[in-house]
């Protein structure tokens, strides 16, 4: 007992310190790294982190994988564009917007989600792409979105070599900020039933689960932090267009990040985004005329699906357990068997469908 | 004795199946009751109707004299009926643990600790922390009675517990059932096994073709000649045994 509670320590001691340094790492990469090319990348990789990190709150944790979160991002983009157009706003007054942007993405994504959330699994993935193609198609033909061109943020009269400084720093917040409250998510009554939801909803809402109020809270607060890095996104940029901020290659983008990292994980997506970003940019830059960058993308997923399912934090921490468990009992240390309980029984016997009642069939057949 | 549960005419269809026909069912608080009936006589619809897993399309159903017809099952929950399914539903993914506290709704400690006094209860406390998915058949029965009683209902609902557990199993769950009845628990239960049955209920009804055809202590309906036919067809002996058919 007292080697398994040494153990425990010095797991916690050992994530604590790679906590600290990594924030450390985090927080001098400008000041080291001071090239603007090279702080271009840290800024989209912790723009991608925050917003992989905020689909993962809600598709990750509840196993609904929603493939419409740039209807937040881009809305929390234009909101900003289109207040700081109509109410001359200019300078650093234009981070004082940024909030609007996360109240556009919540405010959108209520009605939204009272009626994706209705379907489930298949049904519900086309349901966000649709939504996804109206409000890129809304961008395109509304005056006030300016139409095909776009909207273009107020100039910021900072020094070259250090503007993408704050940009940074302003990630580094949202990034920080998501990954604490999916943390804090997680270990509550409220991230417990939203996974409760992604094993079964039906039995969830049996023991006295809100799944409808619950999987909406969720999908709100992913599409606030998604609209609020649309915003930052949006001024970094000084740009937004129909195609790039309603783009579906960054609904496609965050989900393989999640996936790579660790699909409902507290740091996989942040991983995931930490990995692929950088390459992704990297190929832009470097051919500029080709598609590398969708290559990359394209051959990580496959990569991904065929030896990694699970991810690399679960798969990373599944080979870490094995080493460590090497030659010891995987059972429990007060496992019944020791303590006079129950034996272990024959396995679970399948769930044919003939033996399912009429009315639990139908149920089954949506979550699939 | 007062009725805890009542279920009053209720009828319910699937396309043109009668899963339910004119069905009332009387609960008494403090009771185990039993329902019986050969396969496809509407046993787990009643079931599905009454936590509100299925709508009726007609009738009403009861909890401590309130209309609850056609709650959401979450609200069934919340009024007092629990209930586990024929074919365990845990969240495998979720420790042992957390599958427990998903129904609490107190604060995080004092949930904790009752949850692990229903585990011990059950007799799988030991596996607190593993992940429930890892856990065999017989003790996924355990864990899901466990965090149906964990929310303390005032009535539970149990489909086949006794379905494809070994004998030991089966009586200890019998026996665990028995202790919660001596201290005011009120069960519902829907099984095949007749001698658990037999031996465990107070009250007995039968269901044929979504039809009540009979109800009572279990030596008066084992004996009733509606149950015989109902379970091994028409024109049969008189020392026939509902038992050899199930």
């Amino acid at each position: 007992m007292t080697s398994e509670t040494n153990r425990a320590r010095l797991v916690a001691g050992a994530r604590w310190s790679a906590l600290v340094i990594l924030a450390a790492a985090a927080l001098l990469f400008p000041l080291v790294f001071s090239n603007p090319v090279i702080t271009n990348y840290g800024v989209f990789a912790l723009i991608f982190a925050t917003a992989a990190s905020a689909w993962n709150v809600f598709s990750g944790f509840s196993g609904y994988i929603s493939l419409g979160q740039a209807v937040f991002f881009g809305s929390g983009a234009y909101a900003v564009g289109i207040a700081a157009r109509d109410w001359n706003i200019s300078g650093v007054a234009i981070f004082g917007l940024l909030p609007l942007a996360a109240l556009v993405g919540a405010a959108i994504a209520v009605p939204f989600g009272l009626v994706a959330l209705r379907v489930r699994r298949h049904t519900f993935i086309v349901v966000t792409i649709a939504v996804f193609f109206i409000f890129q198609l809304m961008a395109f033909n509304f005056s006030f979105t300016g139409g095909s061109s776009g909207l273009p943020a107020p100039f910021l009269n900072w020094q070259a070599a250090t503007y993408n400084n704050p940009f940074y720093y302003i990630a580094l917040a949202c990034t920080a900020g998501i990954v604490a409250v999916s943390w804090l998510i997680r270990r509550a009554t409220f991230g417990l039933h939203l996974r409760a939801i992604r094993d079964d909803e039906d039995r969830a809402r049996g023991l006295g689960v809100r799944a409808m109020r619950v999987k909406l809270a969720a999908f709100t607060l992913s599409a606030a932090v998604t609209g609020l890095i649309g915003g930052v996104w949006f001024l970094y940029l000084t740009q937004v267009e129909p195609q790039t901020g309603f783009d579906p290659l960054f609904d496609l983008s965050i989900v393989l990040m999640a996936f790579l990292g660790g699909l409902g994980t507290i740091a996989g997506p942040v991983l995931g985004a930490l990995i692929i970003e950088p390459g992704q940019l990297y190929l832009t830059i470097r051919f500029t005329s080709g598609y590398y960058g969708e290559i990359l993308l394209g051959a990580i997923f496959l990569a991904v699906v065929l030896f990694m399912p699970r991810g690399i934090i679960p798969t990373g921490g599944e080979w870490i357990r094995r080493l460590t468990t090497r030659g010891r009992s995987a059972l429990p240390a007060t496992a019944p068997q020791a303590a006079g309980g129950v034996p272990r029984g024959p396995e679970e016997p399948k769930r044919p469908d003939a033996e399912a009642a009429p009315n639990e069939a139908p149920a089954r057949e949506a979550k699939r | 004795m007062t009725a805890l549960l009542r279920t009053e005419g209720v009828h319910k269809s699937f396309g043109g199946v009668q899963a339910l026909d004119e069905c009332t069912v009387q609960i008494d608080e403090g009771t185990v009751a039993g329902l019986i009936g050969p396969n496809g006589s509407g046993k787990t619809t009643l079931f599905n109707v009454i936590t509100g897993y299925a709508k009726a399309d007609a009738g009403e159903v009861y909890l401590s004299g309130r209309k609850i017809t056609n709650r959401a099952p979450d609200k069934v929950f919340a009024l007092g009926i629990g209930r586990t399914f024929q074919l365990t539903r845990i969240f495998p993914s979720l420790t042992v643990m957390e599958n427990m506290l998903v129904p609490c709704r107190g604060t995080r400690a004092a949930d904790r600790k009752r949850a692990m006094e229903q585990l011990e209860f059950v007799g799988i406390a030991g596996y607190h922390a593993a992940q429930a998915g890892s856990l065999s058949y017989g003790q996924r029965k355990l864990l899901e009675l466990a965090y149906v009683l964990v929310a303390d209902p005032a009535i539970v609902l149990l489909d086949e517990p006794a379905g494809g557990v070994n004998l030991s199993l089966v009586n200890q769950i019998a026996d665990r059932i028995r202790e919660l009845n001596k201290a005011g628990k009120t069960f519902l239960i829907v099984e095949h096994n007749m001698e658990f049955v037999m031996g465990l209920c107070d009250q007995v009804t039968v269901l044929d073709s979504g039809t009540v055809v009979a109800a009572g202590p279990p030596d008066i309906v084992r004996t009733d000649r509606r149950v015989l036919d109902a379970y091994l067809g028409e024109d049969i002996g008189d020392d026939a045994d509902p038992r050899e058919g199930t």
